[in-house]
């Protein structure tokens, strides 16, 4: 087999709305900040004097990680918008069912009981 | 075939690539699953009657180190895929190894956790804690193998010749599912490892 191979050439953007893909310079600039954000979260993690702020911040923290490596890697960010319509609808589903989950095992326990007899 | 023509054999109305829209399809019904999982952690994780407790068993420093692999991960195998892209079948063949690699790492490092939760004498049915933590990380992990296994196909295919006809959206396809799998870590890492104490 031979050392280079043109299959890109079937795979460029086969529609309006996508862009070309980022190179490896922004790759490992996004590689950079997160491993710079995750040394931040193990660095808030053992600060005695943040602890009360501790869920916020590794929160968005970690949002933030999701969205650089959703947004760059997964080129959600160049791709057809129909890409991040999917994974959005997974989400919100996803989140419904665990605030659902949440609700009646925690917050409601007692009303269950009470529905139960 | 040529690959052009088997490219378009693939397209949708959309103009998008059906088998990458039937990855991001899988994606999205992952997150359903995942949400589950970490939403069922939450609920048990202090309900347990007897110990060890979550503060009295995870290990930071360890997972911490595990994380930035399967991070990394994610780093070399949009490398590998812009080899493919490129043309550049030693970048690919050296970038995907380098991130199965990385899985396989990730994978020792969970089996080393697992082997010395049981030897503390956290077992899958030692308590609820136990059953919704090893459910999560166990059911995380086998996606990592399949993930690993799957690289592995993509490096052999590659090797033998295999990997010449639509071989970018192949790669490509497979880089969402593992980039999927790494973004999930990371809210299984801040919600199991790093809420600990609240």
């Amino acid at each position: 087999m031979s050392a280079t191979t043109p299959v890109a050439a079937a795979h460029g953007p086969v529609h309006g709305t996508e862009h070309e893909h980022p190179g490896p310079k922004t790759y490992a600039k996004i590689a950079i900040v997160l491993t710079v954000i995750t040394a931040g979260e193990i660095w808030v993690f053992y600060i005695e004097q943040l602890k009360f702020l501790l869920v916020p911040v590794l929160s968005v923290l970690s949002a933030v990680k999701f969205a650089l490596v959703a947004m760059f890697y997964m080129h959600l960010k160049f791709d057809h918008p129909v890409f991040t319509r999917l994974l959005l609808a997974g989400m919100v589903l996803a989140l419904g069912t665990f605030l659902a989950l949440l609700a009646l095992f925690t917050w409601s326990h007692p009303l269950l009981k009470l529905l139960a007899g | 075939m040529t690959a052009a023509s088997h490219a378009e054999h693939h397209h949708t109305s959309l103009g998008v690539d059906s088998r990458k829209l039937g990855m991001w399809a899988l994606i999205a019904s992952e997150c359903l699953l995942f949400g589950s999982l970490i939403a069922t952690y939450l609920i048990y994780r202090s309900q347990s009657v007897a110990g060890p407790s979550p503060a009295q068993i995870l290990d930071i420093p360890v997972t911490s180190v595990s994380t930035f692999v399967l991070l990394m991960s994610s780093f070399s195998i949009v490398l590998a895929l812009h080899g493919i892209q490129s043309g550049d079948i030693a970048a690919f063949r050296r970038y995907i190894l380098l991130t199965a690699l990385g899985g396989t790492v990730f994978l020792g490092f969970q089996t080393y956790e697992f082997t010395h939760f049981v030897q503390s004498g956290l077992g899958f049915s030692t308590n609820v804690f136990g059953s919704s933590f090893f459910m999560l990380t166990g059911t995380h992990g086998t996606h990592v193998a399949v993930g690993v296994i799957w690289l592995l196909s993509l490096y052999f295919s590659s090797v033998r010749g295999k990997l010449t006809e639509d071989a970018a959206i192949k790669v490509d396809t497979m880089a969402l599912y593992w980039h999927f799998v790494d973004v999930i870590w990371i809210v299984i890492f801040t919600v199991v490892y790093l809420f600990v104490f609240v």
